[in-house]
């Protein structure tokens, strides 16, 4: 018995130390920019840099925009999947797990095929067509972390009951859907959200295909170029998503549901 | 004519037909239950109603209106789910007030109705709780004025008593008959708890694979049961085969234990078989018992059931139970005895098939 829990001790102690110690020393790495001691140096040189700060907006507009429109899409799908089609359910599970078997730059080069300066739909040809392209190449992106979190919070509560209580008591659809359903799937909604930010901010593949001045590109380049910054840069990046499973976890503890009995 | 009416409602998902030829007609006011067991087709026939289902064949008709083609948002019909069915992310007073905020009414309106509601079901003190943060029996309560608020034509509760607690449900059945005498409202009620809907119906509709076997009062239904199905589903019966000796005189034999009928034994011959009903609290051993029908036979065994004391006896092929009430000095016929049971003649029903 006490061998057992040495050896789990011994296992989560190689584990922490597998990712921890590289975080250590990218961290002290990044502050050793000025010789001789440590400093924020490296820190100070990203953040006044004019194209961290463009790359970083950009990218913050393209989540915000793929999280909103990736909501719009995915709730009422879920919702309709779950009331109506409940037999079409592992058909859309499967095609929501598409993007994670096909690689990003295969989906670019089709997007890049489909909707090129010369297609039906030249999206390609202006810029606002191709930051709607990036938007929904994101969406894509994300559709299999939305879906779940989204489906998730729906199996939380009971959506065919809700639905009819609401319908008995005069309600019409947009009612149902924004009143009764989604404050009651908010808490997947913003995990599947903040996970969608996370992925967007250090999406690189689409981005720089697309040509566009998002944040991962930038990561890229900065690598390419500069010793400190990179590292600080990766810090910066750890912190986002830290941040962002750190909110992931708090809002699913302000879901006012209690778990449906089986 | 009658304010919610069904006619001829037929009901298939697929090659199975789960309601057949129902019909039934029920008047302001009324509270209808539909008690059956599961599978029967009473939930079907509610649903078809509230317009979550539509009917294969059939008209549905409230305040002599066709309900064909209308949407459950357009019926103005209010329905309590077993579930609860409350909106986890609105207080108890949202939850009320949601279909009064759906329908549009002025602010004053609504919390004055709201707060009218609350009172209405005691838990005014709860209105800032959420569903998560109450009992069942509170949640169904608040279900109950939320369906109720917007003032619905009709009323209807799928078994919105199954999951909760027995103490609860008597208590809540009670609340629930209080607040519909009161109102005024018509209600149909889903249950298949024959107690339930014995306790708290003006009529009571026994469904049995997808048809109404039998539509009375509850009196009728447990005093007269039209089929065998009904006999057998609500209550305790005794079924006694006989043998038709006179139908002209309605004269059969239990055993070798001659038995004159008051009920008119229909198109039998003599020398057929009939199935004949009892309650077990129709007959008593008891010396001195009132009854103009006898039937002798020898004790099976006796069980303590807390009130009463429920003992078979064996006459010809035939078991019979019969109640006796608990009391202090009390001694049960013992296995072997032979006791003579009394009863009314009219106690003896015919049972058609």
């Amino acid at each position: 018995m006490k061998s057992t829990r040495l050896l789990a001790w011994l296992a989560i102690a190689i584990g922490a130390i597998y990712f921890i110690v590289p975080l250590i020393g990218t961290f002290e790495f990044s502050l050793r920019m000025r010789r001789g001691e440590y400093s924020f140096d490296a820190y100070q040189s990203v953040f006044s840099d004019i194209q961290f700060r463009t790359t970083f907006g950009f990218s913050m507009l393209m989540a915000l925009f793929t999280i909103i429109f990736g909501m719009l899409l995915v709730v009422p799908t879920a919702y309709w999947v779950r009331l109506r089609l409940p037999k079409m359910r592992p058909v859309v599970e499967f095609i929501t797990l598409l993007p994670l078997v096909i690689p990003a730059i295969v989906i670019v080069f089709g997007y890049l095929r489909l909707y090129n300066s010369s297609s039906f739909l030249p999206l390609t040809n202006s810029t606002s067509g191709t930051n709607m392209l990036l938007v929904f190449s994101y969406m894509t992106l994300s559709l299999p972390y939305m879906y779940r979190a989204v489906d998730t919070a729906m199996r939380m509560i009971d959506v065919g009951t809700l639905t009819e209580a609401a319908e008995s008591l005069g309600a019409r659809w947009p009612t149902i859907l924004f009143r009764c359903i989604f404050p009651n799937v908010m808490s997947g909604v913003l995990s599947g959200a903040f996970i969608t930010f996370a992925i967007v901010m250090g999406e690189f593949t689409m981005a720089s295909l697309l040509n566009r001045p998002a944040f991962g590109p930038y990561l890229q380049l900065v690598g390419a170029n500069k010793a400190y910054e990179p590292s600080a840069l990766a810090i910066i990046a750890f912190a986002i998503t830290w941040l962002s499973m750190g909110l992931l976890q708090l809002v699913s503890r302000f879901q006012k549901t209690a778990p449906v009995k089986a | 004519m009658s304010f919610l009416s069904l006619s001829h409602i037929q009901k298939s998902f697929g090659t199975v037909q789960v309601v057949r030829d129902f019909n039934m007609e029920i008047e302001k006011g009324e509270f209808v239950s539909f008690l059956g067991p599961s599978g029967c087709g009473k939930t079907t026939v509610l649903r078809m109603i509230a317009g979550f289902e539509t009917p294969s064949g059939g008209t549905i008709t409230v305040a002599g209106k066709n309900q064909a083609g209308l949407k459950p948002n357009q019926r103005n019909i209010g329905m309590v789910f077993q579930a609860y069915a409350l909106f986890p992310n609105m207080n108890v007073a949202d939850n009320v007030a949601f279909g009064l905020k759906v329908a549009g009414r002025p602010k004053e309106e609504i919390d004055a109705r709201v707060k009218e509601m609350l009172g209405l079901i005691k838990l005014e003190h709860l209105a800032d709780r959420f569903p998560y943060q109450m009992s069942g029996g509170q949640q169904q309560r608040v279900a109950l004025a939320r369906a109720l608020a917007p003032k619905p034509q009709v009323l209807l509760l799928d078994e919105p008593l199954s999951a909760l607690d027995a103490k609860i449900r008597v208590s809540l059945r009670e609340e629930i008959r209080m607040i519909q005498q009161q109102l005024g409202i018509t209600t149909v009620f889903v249950t298949h708890d024959q107690e339930e809907a014995l306790s708290i119906s003006d009529r009571i509709v026994v469904m049995n694979a997808g048809c109404a076997d039998q539509i009375g009062t509850p009196a009728e239904i447990y005093n007269r049961p039209a089929t065998r199905f009904v006999a057998s589903f609500v209550g305790t019966l005794n079924l006694i085969e006989a043998k038709v000796l006179d139908p002209a005189a309605n004269r059969v034999a239990i055993g070798d234990q001659g038995v004159t009928l008051r009920e008119p034994l229909g198109a039998v011959k003599a020398g057929d078989t009939v199935s004949l009903a009892l309650r077990p609290e129709a007959g008593s051993i008891a010396e001195g018992a009132k009854g103009d029908t006898a039937l002798s036979g020898e004790v099976v065994s006796s069980n303590f059931l807390g009130s009463v004391i429920r003992t078979r006896m064996r006459v010809g092929p035939s078991v019979i139970s019969f109640d006796m009430f608990n009391s202090p000095g009390l001694v049960p016929p013992a296995a072997g005895e032979t006791v003579t049971l009394r009863f009314v003649a009219s106690d003896l029903l015919v049972i058609r098939d």
